[in-house]
């Protein structure tokens, strides 16, 4: 109230118009009006302004709150939800996947994300990654972190290898965070459906690779994500992961192990399979997640995504883009670890 | 076309509805049902001819019945009714190879509509999420009913060729449920306690049993040729589908999973194949975008929908229905602001 007073010049006080309600002692109220109703801003009822209603609590909780939680238990409870043909579990990731992956992204991992505004906040495209680190954590960073900082919080569906579908937990959580096999079919489905969709074109040979050969890119498949790119005519947008070479050091890998579990290889890092369960503890190291320009597709003929020549040309444009982007942000890192 | 209809394996439900839908138009003039057991359904038009489909005296049948469409539903997804596999693929595949020989040898024939599975697409986790009509299974050879079908598929495509006068569409049916179909699922789903697969949660996609047949239907009264997806819009996780019908469940771990199958058969509680354990590990979903854009059917129900009123029919009802948990809810909501109330006026007092 005092500082309503206080902006009010004397001089000016015929000239404003003011408030027509009558205040609770039954005399005019004299504020000066704001807005077309000619009421004060107390008068007015202006969120924030004048006193809220007391929220209701439950001991330290918001009534509100709490009454939401319930409501989406009772939801989880009687399977009322709804799923797409993917088996993509919106209200699953958005309230309960994406807290926990928050906690590494934002906290752990620290992640300064650049040139966000790359990523279209509407309509397909395709994200194109370096993929490292032993595990594929540097996926999961990437489709919870641009859920959480993009302006347009969109979900990235990625493609990911059948191992993942055939393992337990993983395979049941991939498919319910929206993410499906890497195959023509179901990425050409997901494109064409105006989704974001996010794809690691090294695959096994980027995220399995040695310590020693951290951030060199490795071979980018056949191209069968510029094929899907141009078929679809979605943009290409390069993007450039650093951070993720450095959680999971491999040193060397046992490949009568990896055969014995039916892995495509066994790491061996300074902490694993040494430490146990301990050892699976990633290292805590900055990560830098750079979204580059996009590489427009729809000036190019229908059938272009059969011209094999333009095909290799782009994937070496989209491979040189990345490794650049690397190379520029690995410059500019201080430490590895902050 | 689809005046003179003659239907194989009539003893089954769905075959009887068929024969029902069809008597009740005006326009076809004749129906006849073949099967070595009676329909169960009472059908009032209906000629029943009991005959096994092996035998060549089908060709008689076809000559002197003068029908000019063959809806061939004599394929049996469970060896639970006749006697072990053996049997049940002899009926399957040697059964349409006979009717189709027959068929091929009737010029009045004009049209064949045979019932296929989405089954043959086989499910793994190599497969894509959504399968369309081209795709063929690529993570196992398909085996048991699947496999039976696929090849049942391949005799038909082969009558096609040698008569191409003829029209011939094959209709790859989802999951069926409803309140009045019997399947190992509907079974599975009616166990009290549902055993799944730790740490796997399978898409399931299902097609209500009146949807089916109004597909059959259209597709004897109608002329549409080619090979269709029917399966209902909407996907739903095994998960998901136990808790709308209020089903406790148990996880198995998957090495566990082919004993407690064949336990669950030896107590013939579920008859489960191989093929169908592997939909309750990965599921299956497929594309039924060209049954709506050229067939011009959309299911009247939606995979949740269609469970819904299998759910209703269950005499034993699951325990926890959505109403109940509502219930539940609202108590717990009302218990805790009664609570956190007490607590305030205790603290202030």
């Amino acid at each position: 109230m005092s500082r309503v007073a206080q902006v009010i010049p004397i001089g000016a006080k015929q000239a404003d118009p003011r408030c027509t309600a009558t205040t609770a002692s039954g005399a005019r109220c004299r504020n000066r009006a704001i807005g077309d109703e000619g009421l004060c801003r107390v008068h007015l009822g202006r969120p924030g302004q004048g006193k809220p209603p007391p929220r209701e609590k439950i001991g330290p909780f918001d009534a509100e709150a709490v009454e939401e939680l319930l409501a989406f238990l009772r939801r989880r409870f009687t399977g009322d939800y709804e799923i797409d043909v993917f088996g993509f579990d919106r209200e699953l990731t958005e309230k309960v996947l994406a807290p926990l992956a928050r906690l590494l992204h934002h906290d752990y991992f620290r992640v300064d994300w650049r040139g966000l505004e790359q990523v279209p906040s509407e309509g397909s495209a395709l994200l194109v990654a370096n993929h490292a680190g032993t595990v594929p954590m540097d996926a999961v960073i990437m489709k919870f972190g641009l859920l959480d900082e993009h302006p347009a919080h969109r979900h990235v569906r990625l493609l990911a290898a059948d191992l993942a579908f055939r393992m337990p937990f993983v395979g049941e959580l991939a498919r319910k965070s929206g993410n499906t096999l890497a195959t023509e079919a179901d990425a050409l489905r997901l494109l064409t459906a105006g989704e974001l969709l996010g794809v690691f074109p090294e695959g096994y040979k980027g995220v399995g690779k040695r310590f020693k050969d951290r951030y060199r890119l490795q071979r980018f498949g056949r191209g069968g994500f510029i094929e899907l790119a141009l078929h679809a005519k979605a943009p290409i947008v390069p993007v450039a992961i650093v951070g993720s070479e450095e959680i999971y050091p491999m040193l060397s890998q046992a490949k009568p192990l990896a055969r014995i579990f039916n892995l495509p290889y066994f790491p061996i890092t300074p902490t694993f399979p040494w430490l146990g369960p301990l050892g699976a503890i990633p290292l805590p190291s900055k990560w830098v997640i750079e979204f580059g320009e996009p590489i427009r597709t729809d000036e190019y003929p229908d059938d272009a995504w059969q011209d094999a020549l333009l095909v290799f040309e782009l994937t070496d444009r989209v491979r040189d883009e990345i490794q650049q982007m690397l190379y520029r942000n690995l410059m500019h890192r201080r430490s590895v670890f902050w | 076309m689809g005046r003179r209809v003659l239907i194989t394996g009539i003893a089954g439900h769905l075959a009887g509805m068929l024969a029902r839908r069809l008597e009740r138009d005006p326009d076809v003039e004749y129906v006849v049902g073949v099967d070595v057991d009676e329909p169960r359904l009472d059908l009032e038009r209906l000629e029943f001819v009991r005959a096994d489909i092996r035998n060549p005296l089908v060709v008689k049948v076809l000559q002197t019945t003068e029908v000019d469409t063959v809806v061939h539903l004599n394929l049996l997804a469970t060896p639970a009714g006749v006697g072990g596999r053996s049997q049940m693929k002899e009926i399957n595949v040697i059964g349409t190879m006979q009717l189709l020989a027959a068929c091929q040898r009737a010029e009045v024939v004009r049209k064949l509509v045979m019932k296929s599975t989405t089954a043959v697409y086989g499910a793994g986790a190599k497969d894509p999420a959504v399968f369309t009509e081209q795709m063929s299974a690529r993570s196992e050879p398909p085996s048991g009913y699947a496999k039976d079908s696929l090849e049942a598929e391949g005799y038909a495509r082969g009558f096609a060729r040698r008569r191409p006068d003829a029209a011939l569409t094959i209709l790859r049916f989802a999951n069926f449920i409803g309140p009045n179909i019997h399947s190992s699922l509907t079974r599975y789903f009616s166990l009290p306690v549902v055993p799944t697969p730790l740490g796997f949660d399978p898409r399931l996609q299902l097609l209500h049993e009146d949807d089916a047949v109004e597909a059959l239907y259209r597709a004897v009264r109608e002329d549409h040729p080619g090979t269709y997806n029917v399966a209902a819009d909407g996907v739903l996780y095994l998960s998901q589908a136990l808790r709308v019908l209020g089903r406790p469940s148990i996880p198995i771990l998957l090495p566990l999973a082919l004993p407690v199958g064949s336990a669950l058969r030896r107590f013939g509680l579920v008859d489960f194949s191989t093929d169908q354990l592997r939909l309750l590990v990965y599921g299956r979903v497929a594309d039924n975008g060209l049954l709506e854009e050229r067939f011009g059917f959309r299911p009247e129900r939606t995979t949740r929908e269609a469970l819904e009123d299998f759910a209703a029919s269950l005499k034993v009802r699951g325990r926890i229905t959505p109403d109940r948990v509502a219930e539940w809810e609202r108590d717990l909501y009302a218990f805790l602001r009664r609570k956190g109330q007490e607590r305030f006026e205790k603290a202030k007092g």
